[in-house]
């Protein structure tokens, strides 16, 4: 079946089947890797990305659920890795085996789109739904509060994102 | 790569070959030894003309930071412009780079001389080409960030001027060549961002998993539920022809005998699934009628395990490991002494990646791209199932989702060799969580039982273990061995560790601290009962322990790898804990206590204090971990280190609160992370000090050893906050749950 996406603000037709997963569609058919498969039933958020605005499971998104809505997935933050959100990632340097980081990093920034200035508890109900096996997460509520800082302006911006991200 | 070669520094190639080989087990860890012949240079670095430096990684990196703290040691001797160097990771290649392999937290110590002497010589190769160039004595010559100075005549080149020149002139001898004062260091000791970390966070293609070639199917494959079981029948006809399906077909696989205790059994039965993509693929995958002959697996079952081992409990130990003193005698004469039954679970590796790997075969050669922590394994293992050649098999390492060391083993690897040999075209193969869960190589579940007495003075005076594991007559299964050296051995003047073992039909393996992880919890645990019972303060107990005079050891095999348990070592971390967690002055509050515990493993020394939380209704909330380690007296890169060891903490915690995977008629009942879950960030300890206690040794690695003391850390805190001693995990078993 042919199904009309609109992902990263590019449209493109796909010829899936009706219960293929957004989550498949998205690395296999529009070839689009940074969006990754973890647990494929809502447990880890490596998958995440945003629909219509809000942060949802692609592995259980069917295609035909996301058809006609914007689709943004992390590719889309920026053109080169200047959104707040990867910008802190960098600066505070925090992936290990980094898997799990597209999916971090797009859960934060939904999360900072509707709350800019998120308090520690906001950020625990937000990024609770993705899942890190190396265990980053001081590290990702710390990049979660630059990144809101961040986008609060230059006066309380705390420095500028190096290439290697190092905290030299 | 389009730069002309030419322009490389090169440099004729020293003496190289086989110097070890690729093993993880903690005997076989003894057996590793520094690399004789030393590395070539050229194989590590290229300076085109322009000045780029670009730095090999050669071994595989699965999220340990080894991609980035490699490359440093070459950087820093190499005085090379650390903002500027490229990163390039190797292919497997083991004429040039020797050992290519992950685990054991053995990076750093196999490789901290010799990169830097890889840097150090090219550095001296490029001070001679300016010197000659200049006709001026090399000592006169100094290098900073990729140039080298003439302070004298005021004159300076950049390495990539200098490339050429460099080239042509004789090797120094690389393990001669002086190497940098440490408080020189402008690159070792300081901050580097991983050399990934851009590509991570934009989603650009890195991974095993995002692997793409032109043409190329997917596969999955179905093996059976039971560890072993062969294929009697399947309606592969049917499922070939469902949509986008090309391929369905039998392997026939087999597991020797044996194989499974040597640690990779290689190419399992099953059905592989062959589509278009790969949800056609795993859509297909419901449709799949096999009926499998499950053989003799089917019959295990956790509970039947736990029973056997109860009445081995009770018959005395088949083997003997060491013996020292009268445990017997000791424990009728002492003032007070405990009894304990220790248990823990199989768990799985899980690492977020699931397993996955990408082939192609064509004309009698194989190309794999691989997230093996042992690709030189997966390539004999390959050549052997496959009966092909090794030179004829190419293996790429790509960026691995998590290790942990599940990919130690090459499992997946075989699986998309074989299918990628029958369908001709390139193939990757990847796993469903379900397969990652279900056909793991376990951390081994075991059974300990304890005694132990200390004497009026409140001193440990006897130790007895027999722990019931898994084996066959003097063979033991993978990782679920228990050293007769492990801590206390030697500070408890009457000591006796026994073994029986229970024959086991299922993979196990090494996960992150093999051994240790388990070891720490029973061993400090049961020292804090002991304490306890001594009516002893646990960290007092422990100093006093420390402090005893060991009975003699043989000596230590040579290598970096024979250094034996230092108690003053390890008393060093537990006072530097102690201090910093406030032991000394800690409060006693119901339902909230600290709790402590330390470990040796992989050459490094952990001391950790937890304080904890327990609500009426056994909810867990960790406040803070200090953390003190000594892994001796240089940090790499401090703030990967710091990363590694609070991830190392959340680990242990996961495992401790809820991980466990059990049998029933031989099949795994947990197939996905809703029931074998992690920490979540909500979870996690909002605080995780790490203290790094520098000592005159070399240094050491860091994944695994800050691991192992956080597991009994906190189920220390949890007697003294709620007087309920954890004996088995995981804690939910008991009730308990996150806050």
């Amino acid at each position: 079946m042919r199904f009309e996406l609109t992902v990263n603000g590019r449209s493109s037709t796909v010829d899936v089947s009706p219960d293929t997963p957004l989550l498949w569609v998205i690395r296999d058919v529009l070839n689009l890797k940074g969006t990754k498969y973890g647990c494929g039933i809502g447990q880890c958020g490596a998958c995440m990305v945003h629909v219509a605005g809000r942060a949802v499971h692609s592995c259980l998104t069917p295609v035909s659920r996301a058809a006609h809505l914007p689709i943004t997935t992390v590719e889309g933050l920026s053109a080169d890795g200047t959104h707040p959100v990867q910008i802190a990632w960098r600066e505070v340097d925090v992936p290990q085996c980094g898997y799990c980081q597209a999916g971090q990093i797009m859960s934060a920034s939904a999360l900072l789109a509707r709350t800019p200035k998120p308090t520690d508890e906001d950020i625990d109900a937000a990024m609770s739904g993705n899942l890190c096996r190396c265990g980053t997460y001081l590290r990702i509520r710390q990049a979660v509060h630059k990144a809101a800082a961040l986008a609060a302006g230059p006066s309380t911006q705390p420095g500028s994102a190096s290439r290697r991200g190092g905290r030299e | 790569m389009t730069m002309n070669r030419r322009a490389f520094l090169r440099v004729s190639a020293l003496a190289g070959g086989g110097m070890l080989i690729g093993l993880y087990s903690r005997p076989a860890l003894a057996q590793l030894r520094r690399p004789g012949p030393p590395p070539e240079p050229s194989a590590y670095i290229r300076i085109a003309a322009d000045g780029t430096v670009t730095i090999m990684a050669k071994d595989p990196e699965v999220g340990q930071g080894v991609k980035t703290m490699l490359p440093m040691l070459i950087a820093e001797e190499l005085d090379a412009d650390w903002a500027h160097v490229v990163i390039e990771q190797a292919d497997l290649d083991p004429a040039k780079y020797a050992m290519q392999f992950t685990g054991g937290s053995t990076a750093t110590p196999i490789n901290w001389d010799p990169m830097r002497q890889v840097g150090a010589a090219c550095r001296q190769m490029l001070l001679a080409a300016a010197a000659e160039l200049w006709h001026v004595s090399p000592s006169t010559c100094s290098t900073t960030a990729g140039r080298v100075l003439h302070h004298a005549s005021n004159r300076s080149a950049g390495y990539g001027e200098l490339a050429a020149r460099a080239a042509a002139l004789p090797v120094p001898d690389v393990s001669a060549v002086a190497l940098k004062n440490p408080r020189d260091y402008r690159i070792i000791g300081h901050t580097q961002g991983g050399c990934d970390v851009h590509a991570i966070v934009t989603g650009q293609p890195l991974f095993g998993i995002d692997m793409t070639l032109p043409g190329m199917l997917y596969a999955v494959y179905q093996k059976c539920p039971v560890f072993g079981g062969k294929v009697v029948n399947a309606n592969v006809e049917e499922v070939g022809r469902l949509p986008g399906v090309r391929h369905a077909f039998v392997v026939a696989g087999a597991v020797p005998d044996g194989e499974i205790l040597a640690g990779d059994p290689g190419l399992l039965p099953g059905v592989a699934i062959v589509a278009d993509t790969w949800w056609q693929a795993q859509s297909a995958r419901k449709q799949l009628k096999v009926v499998w002959d499950e053989g003799k697996g089917a019959a295990q079952s956790s509970a039947g395990f736990a029973q056997q081992a109860e009445t081995l409990s009770k018959q005395p130990p088949a083997r003997t490991l060491r013996h020292d003193g009268d445990v017997d005698t000791a424990l009728q004469h002492a003032a007070a002494h405990v009894e304990a039954a220790y248990a823990y679970p199989f768990i799985a590796h899980a690492p977020l990646e699931p397993q996955n790997c990408t082939a192609h075969y064509t004309d009698g050669h194989l190309v794999i791209w691989s997230t093996s922590q042992t690709p030189a394994n997966g390539r004999g293992l390959v050549a052997r199932t496959l009966g092909m050649p090794e030179d004829r098999i190419t293996i790429h390492m790509l960026r691995a989702g998590g290790g942990f060391g599940r990919r130690l083993t090459n499992d997946y690897l075989v699986e998309a060799a074989w299918i990628a040999k029958t369908v001709g075209v390139p193939v990757k193969l990847l796993w469903a969580r379900e397969d990652d869960m279900t056909n793991d190589y376990y951390r081994p579940a075991g059974f300990q039982y304890l005694k132990g007495g200390v004497d009026a003075s409140g001193r440990l005076i006897a130790w007895h273990n027999h722990f019931v594991t898994w084996g066959e007559g003097d063979r033991y299964s993978p990782s679920a061995t228990l050293s007769p050296t492990e801590f206390p051995a030697r500070y408890v003047p009457n000591f006796t560790l026994g073994t029986s073992v229970m024959p086991l039909w299922l993979k196990t393996g090494a996960l992150r601290a093999p051994g240790s992880n388990v070891h720490a919890f029973v061993i400090q645990s049961f020292l804090d009962e002991l304490a306890h019972a001594a009516g002893r303060d646990p960290v007092a107990f422990r100093r006093t322990l420390l402090d005893a005079a060991p009975l003699p050891a043989p000596a230590p095999p040579a290598g970096p790898f024979g250094a034996q348990f230092d108690a003053g070592r390890m008393r060093g971390v537990l006072d530097l804990v102690a201090a910093r967690s406030g032991w000394a002055e800690r409060k006693t509050q119901a339902g909230r206590a600290l709790g402590v515990a330390f470990h040796f493993s992989h050459l490094g020394y952990f001391a950790e204090v937890a304080d904890v939380s327990v609500t009426a209704g056994h909810r867990v909330k960790i406040h803070r971990v200090w953390v003190a380690a000594d892994i001796g007296r240089q940090i790499i890169n401090p703030g990967a280190a710091e990363n590694m060891v609070q991830g190392a903490i959340i680990d242990g915690l996961s495992e401790l609160m809820a991980q466990e995977i059990t049998l029933e008629h031989g099949r795994v009942m947990q197939t996905n992370y809703d029931r074998h879950p992690m920490v979540r960030l909500m979870q996690a300890p909002p605080e995780i000090d790490v203290h790094w206690l520098k000592t005159d040794h070399p240094p050491t690695g860091l994944g695994e050893p800050a691991l192992p003391p956080i597991i009994p850390a906190v189920c220390n805190a949890i007697f003294t906050a709620t007087g309920t001693r954890i004996r088995t995990l995981p804690l939910a078993n008991h009730g308990f749950s996150w806050a």
